[in-house]
């Protein structure tokens, strides 16, 4: 379970590393996020949702049958849009809204 | 490495910020002219066991129910062994909590009439995603609340047998602390981490309970002489396979069917269908050969689906990632299950803090709350808010007319010492990974782990407790190059502690009263002379065991 943090996008705010609740993630020599102890990540999405810059990439290890889809998320007022990338380039979008309650 | 010290004086020091611990801060906020500091080891916006979100509130008290429906329930789970004062008081205080919780911004599914959308007898729907932004949102809103975030508290400050405050350290700056309050509330919450995980590779941490959640409260209590309770009630979840996701959204939600293998439906094969029934026929199907066992979730509509993909989004997304991950989501292919490692946590089980109705411990000036306080099983969410709510008015009482108690500064340095000491240069010959991992193997091996189907008996629990001693030895001869890794060596300390004296626990009781959670293959079967609490209390360098008596719901359960 982890994240993977990209270096091009992320504008070194930090909210990450403050949003952890591991305390997963520093800053390296360029004032860049990374993930120092990837094993550790509960899969929160704390980070992912903190992040301004939607530069952090969450995965499921290839342990758990990890096949290289990745999500990150944008927020925009109430709803959370949930960007899903397949590694065959197809694009899914869940869009959750925090003021709908769960059906089930 | 050398440490500067900052001394901070407080009225109450809520030591954890997460469920229980936020709103133990907002009710003692109401009294204007006090100070309070909230310290976390991360930062209180996502830490504790909120951190994804929740699915749903699963305390509270549905129309046609009673609190002492509550209990009874509660009470029926745990075989007897709840502390029924304190359940009642929470059941009591459920339904306010949740209005209190709504008026802060939590959306709660309502029908046309504007009333509350139920799940069973017990359970309200919810979109708890945002529960925990929430909830920090208004500790820090708060002017007379002081949020310390990333300060990882390692003990109390005892003197003449009264808590004064704690010790802390920055986990990323060179700094220790001395926090002093006239009363302290604990709301660290349980202990995840002690026995191996599920995954234990790459992801190894992703499990049920949090992972940051490592048994500090527990630990500290223990090392200060606190009486604990009840830990031999160990809480194992029934999950999601692979990314241990709730499976409750699809058992009650859509009311999927546990089915093995061949499609048959076995739990009702094992007795009544208890939350204990569920994991311990699963468990028992799979050492059958019938396994893999399942949510029948096949068949069902997009639309269901789709809901279910937006439903793990706000709790536990790594589900719906894998399901979109894998190209069959459950209309397609039925959801496999398994059970989890033991955690310890008194929020669903009733391990934690032997405390009186009013949440204090058996130490003065010591209160807790949530998942580190015992007795109360199946609190949840909601119970751990009215825990907090409790002991916020016991030590807001408590503190009336109190001044703050200093120690010698002697005392501060040797403290500071002790702590510099694991960041001294010299090289350790084991990392604190290889700790954790024997930790974990001892406990799977030897105290009734995922590996032995969670049985254990006497010759092994011996065993066990050896090789947990021979660790706390290697424990204090870890070395940290950072304060992170320092944060590390605690939470090892920590766990062996609370693994310490659950195996006196384990021991002591001498019967089977809960499948899978507390499984004695010496003791078979339910000893009625037992319907007691075991506690215990760690004096001079041992666990002692003391056994009490139940506590009826009518009761004032005073130290």
């Amino acid at each position: 379970m982890s994240i993977k943090i990209d270096k091009l996008k992320c504008v070194g705010c930090g909210k990450c590393i403050e949003g952890c609740p591991g305390n997963l993630l520093f800053k390296n020599d360029n004032s860049k996020a990374f993930i120092k102890y990837p094993e550790e990540c509960w899969g929160c999405t704390a980070c992912v949702k903190e992040c301004p810059m939607q530069a952090i990439n969450y995965y499921l290890g290839v342990d758990i049958g990890g096949k290289g889809t990745y999500l990150n998320t944008k927020k925009e007022k109430n709803l959370l849009h949930w960007h899903i990338y397949k590694p065959n380039g197809e694009e899914i979008i869940i869009t959750t809204n925090e003021t709908e309650a769960n059906k089930y | 490495m050398k440490l500067e010290t900052k001394i901070l004086v407080t009225d109450v020091l809520v030591v954890g910020g997460g469920t229980a611990g936020c709103y133990a801060a907002l009710t003692l906020s109401r009294q204007e002219d006090m100070k309070i500091i909230v310290v976390d080891k991360a930062n209180i916006k996502r830490s504790g066991c909120l951190a994804a979100g929740v699915n749903a509130i699963n305390a509270y008290i549905n129309k046609g129910y009673t609190p002492e429906d509550f209990v009874d329930f509660a009470s029926s789970e745990a075989e007897g062994i709840i502390r029924e004062d304190l359940v009642y008081s929470i059941a009591k205080n459920l339904n306010k909590v949740t209005a209190n919780m709504e008026a802060i911004g939590l959306t709660i599914l309502k029908d046309s009439d504007g009333q509350y959308i139920t799940r069973g007898k017990r359970s309200i729907k919810i979109n708890g995603e945002n529960i925990k932004p929430l909830l920090a949102h208004e500790v820090n809103s708060k002017k007379n609340i002081m949020p310390l975030n990333k300060v990882n508290i390692i003990d109390y400050i005892v003197k003449d047998g009264e808590v004064i405050g704690a010790y802390g350290f920055h986990i990323q700056e060179n700094i220790f602390y001395v926090i002093y309050s006239k009363a302290v509330i604990c709301s660290t919450g349980g202990a995840s981490g002690l026995y191996k995980p599920n995954n234990s590779g790459f992801s190894k941490h992703k499990m049920w309970y949090s992972p940051f959640n490592t048994g500090a409260g527990y630990a500290m209590g223990i090392r200060a002489g606190a009486e604990m309770t009840s830990f031999e009630m160990r809480f194992i979840a029934l999950r999601c396979k692979d990314t241990i996701a709730p499976t409750g959204t699809v058992a009650q939600g859509i009311g999927a069917k546990q089915v093995n293998a061949s499609g048959y439906e076995y739990v009702k094969d094992y007795g009544k269908p208890l939350t204990i029934t569920r994991l311990f026929a699963t468990v028992e199907e799979n050492k059958k050969g019938l396994g893999p066992c399942y949510l029948k979730t096949k068949g069902i509509s997009k639309l269901v689906e789709d809901e279910l993909y937006k439903a793990y989004l706000n709790m536990a997304p790594a589900q719906t990632l894998k399901w979109i991950e894998s190209g069959k989501g459950p209309s397609k292919d039925n959801l496999e299950i398994e059970g989890t490692e033991p955690y310890i946590v008194g929020g669903h089980a009733a391990s934690g803090y032997w405390v009186d109705t009013k949440r204090s411990t058996t130490i003065l000036g010591l209160y807790a709350a949530g998942d580190v306080a015992g007795g109360s099983p199946k609190k949840y969410v909601t119970g751990c808010f009215v825990e907090g709510e409790i002991a916020a008015k016991a030590a807001n009482s408590f503190i009336k007319n109190k001044e703050n108690k200093l120690i010698e500064e002697e005392e501060i340095l040797s403290k500071v010492k002790f702590i510099e000491n694991f960041l001294s240069d010299d090289d350790s010959m084991f990392s604190i990974n290889a700790l954790e991992e024997g930790m974990q193997k001892v406990m799977d091996e030897y105290a009734g782990g995922i590996s032995k189907n969670y049985i254990f008996n006497t010759s092994r629990l011996l065993i066990a407790s050896e090789k947990i001693e021979d660790l706390l030895v290697l424990s204090s001869k870890l070395r940290a190059k950072d304060m992170r890794e320092l944060l590390q060596i605690f939470e090892i300390i920590d766990r062996l502690y609370v693994c310490k004296v659950l195996i006196v626990h384990l021991l002591e009781r001498k019967e089977t009263r809960w499948k899978c959670y507390g499984e004695n293959a010496d003791y078979p079967e339910k000893n009625e002379n037992l319907l007691k609490y075991i506690n215990t209390i760690y004096k001079d360098g041992k666990v002692q065991v003391i056994f009490r008596d139940l506590v009826k719901r009518d009761e004032i359960y005073e130290h």
